[in-house]
């Protein structure tokens, strides 16, 4: 019996089974696993702040397996690629002709000083990144009354970079609702030198900040999280009254332990082909790689079929072929009930334009509108019921450059 | 792509002033670069950029303040101390490499 072996059950993992599932024949066995039954919805980690029940987020993760596919609970605690073998916390080990790597990228508060303390303490520090997070955090933006909320990220890449600016809209609009906007002073605390990472993006988005009256603080690199205060490298220090911060996005654990990663844990990826650029057996899907792509959904998405092909042609003994060209898609909630589109990939920068045809949309790139917000709510029933068990979502995988407006060269 | 002058020095660079062809760099066009952002560079300051050369020739990649610490065993702290202001985008010019990229 051949064996492919996945490491962790969540977007990439789960759709990398049941498309795998769907191209080998039955002398091969495939197994992912996890350290828990829970599949997060990890877009809805943005809504659970305002207004989003935290049990909506969760199913099991058993229940989006398609027939074929074998789960073990189990914590995966060391890997070892030359050796073919994976050893879980229970003591099991197992072993693979091919590994998948699609263990996701977490949230390490305790890489900046005092961030894990403060976050501990559950009074002024608070994060979305994890569920139970977002619920307390949702509890103290409601007894909120005024004052300074800083929304701050520690460093990149973080896994959906736009989420951090997608909650400072919604608070916005949450205290405008409340009728307490004027008491609540905004600043978005960014290490990069803009909103966002790519020009044309960081000009829309950063006008946007501007219109809804929010500070923008730039270049902050963090040094330490204290009682009230956010401290840079720099000398720098903010007061706040309500800290949201995204902590330094990490590889797993094992990844680490194992030497399989980079610096923060990211596995090294051939960035078109999707295998690991130490072992040929070994493929990585999702936010474990180190692409130069956003951490996202979306990403895993469009690169599982690539991934999907040039696995399957390492084990027919070919050269993997098909190339991923860092196509990613993203829903920026904006607040007033609207949401902007991003769409760009390694060449191309999220531009404005019309998506996904050319004039006619229906979405709007770039640009705030009401049916961009509920093609964002409407995809979370896209994601249970056609993304995860594999089926064909009508959008390319590769970007297309049509309906998009690009700058004049200067 | 523009081309900078400096001195004797001419090299090429991109729209933000960073370098396109990295073997165009060298110590002592990093010392007259250095100038301009008033720092004169000593041996220590030298050893982060070289480092960080090194690291990006292998990598493929400028390395990040985090992997600066962790791979280069440089402290953050002490670099921004050396670098003061745009610590990381400093460094990167100053050692002749692309702009430090954070992903999207």
């Amino acid at each position: 019996m051949a064996k492919l072996l996945i490491l962790g059950g969540g977007t990439a993992g789960t759709m990398a089974a049941n498309l795998m599932r769907a191209k080998l024949d039955s002398s091969w066995e495939i197994t992912v696993v996890d350290a828990d039954n829970a599949h997060h919805y990890q877009p809805g980690y943005l809504f659970v702040p305002f207004w989003m029940k935290p049990s909506r987020v969760v199913r099991k993760r058993t229940k989006f397996f398609n027939d074929g596919v074998t789960f073990v609970e189990d914590a995966v605690t060391r890997v070892e690629p030359e050796a073919n073998t994976v050893h879980l916390a229970s003591g099991r080990t197992l072993t693979y002709d091919y590994l998948i790597v699609a263990s996701g990228t977490r949230p390490v508060p305790s890489m900046v000083e005092g961030m894990a303390e403060e976050l501990e303490r559950g009074e002024k520090v608070f994060q979305f990144y994890t569920l139970d997070g977002a619920a307390e955090l949702h509890d103290a933006l409601e007894k909120f009354e005024g004052g300074k909320l800083l929304v701050h990220i520690s460093e990149m890449p973080i896994k959906c970079p736009v989420a951090p600016l997608e909650f400072t809209f919604l608070a916005e609009d949450y205290y405008r609702k409340r009728g307490i906007r004027h008491k609540v002073d905004i600043t978005f605390v960014t290490p990069l030198d803009g909103a966002f990472t790519k020009p044309v993006a960081t000009r829309e988005l950063g006008n946007m900040l501007e219109d809804r009256s929010i500070r923008l603080t730039t270049d902050f690199q963090v040094e330490s999280v204290g009682d009230g205060v956010l401290a840079s490298y720099d000398g720098r220090e903010l007061d706040f009254d309500l800290l949201v911060t995204i902590p330094p996005n990490m590889g797993q654990q094992f990844i680490i332990d194992s030497r399989m990663g980079d610096a923060s844990g990211f596995v090294e990826t051939d960035k078109h082909t999707l295998r690991s650029v130490r072992w040929e057996n070994v493929f990585v899907l999702g936010d474990a790689g180190n692409l130069p792509t956003s951490k996202a959904g979306a990403v895993a998405h469009f690169s599982a079929e690539i991934l999907v092909e040039n696995l399957c042609a390492a084990i027919n003994g070919k050269e993997p072929e098909a190339s991923f060209d860092g196509h990613a898609n993203c829903f920026v909630e904006s607040g007033r009930g609207q949401a902007m589109l991003l769409d760009f990939n390694y060449e191309t920068q999220p531009l404005t334009g019309t998506f996904p045809l050319p004039f006619v949309g229906p979405m709007r790139l770039l640009k705030p509108s009401r049916i961009n917000h509920m093609g964002k709510l409407a995809f979370e029933q896209i994601y249970w019921n056609m993304l995860l068990p594999g089926r064909p979502i009508p959008l390319p995988s590769a970007m297309m450059t049509a309906g998009k407006k690009f700058p004049k060269e200067d | 792509m523009p081309t900078n002058t400096l001195g004797k020095y001419s090299f090429e660079v991109d729209s933000e002033g960073f370098f396109t062809v990295s073997s165009e760099w060298s110590e002592d066009l990093a010392r007259e670069m250095a100038t301009l952002v008033e720092i004169e560079l000593t041996d220590e300051h030298l050893a982060a950029l070289n480092f960080m050369r090194k690291d990006a020739a292998e990598t493929g990649a400028t390395p990040t303040l985090r992997r600066m610490q962790s791979v280069g065993g440089f402290k953050i702290k002490e670099l921004y101390q050396l670098f003061p202001g745009k610590t990381l985008k400093m460094m990167a010019w100053l050692s002749g490499l692309r702009k430090p990229v954070s992903c999207v």
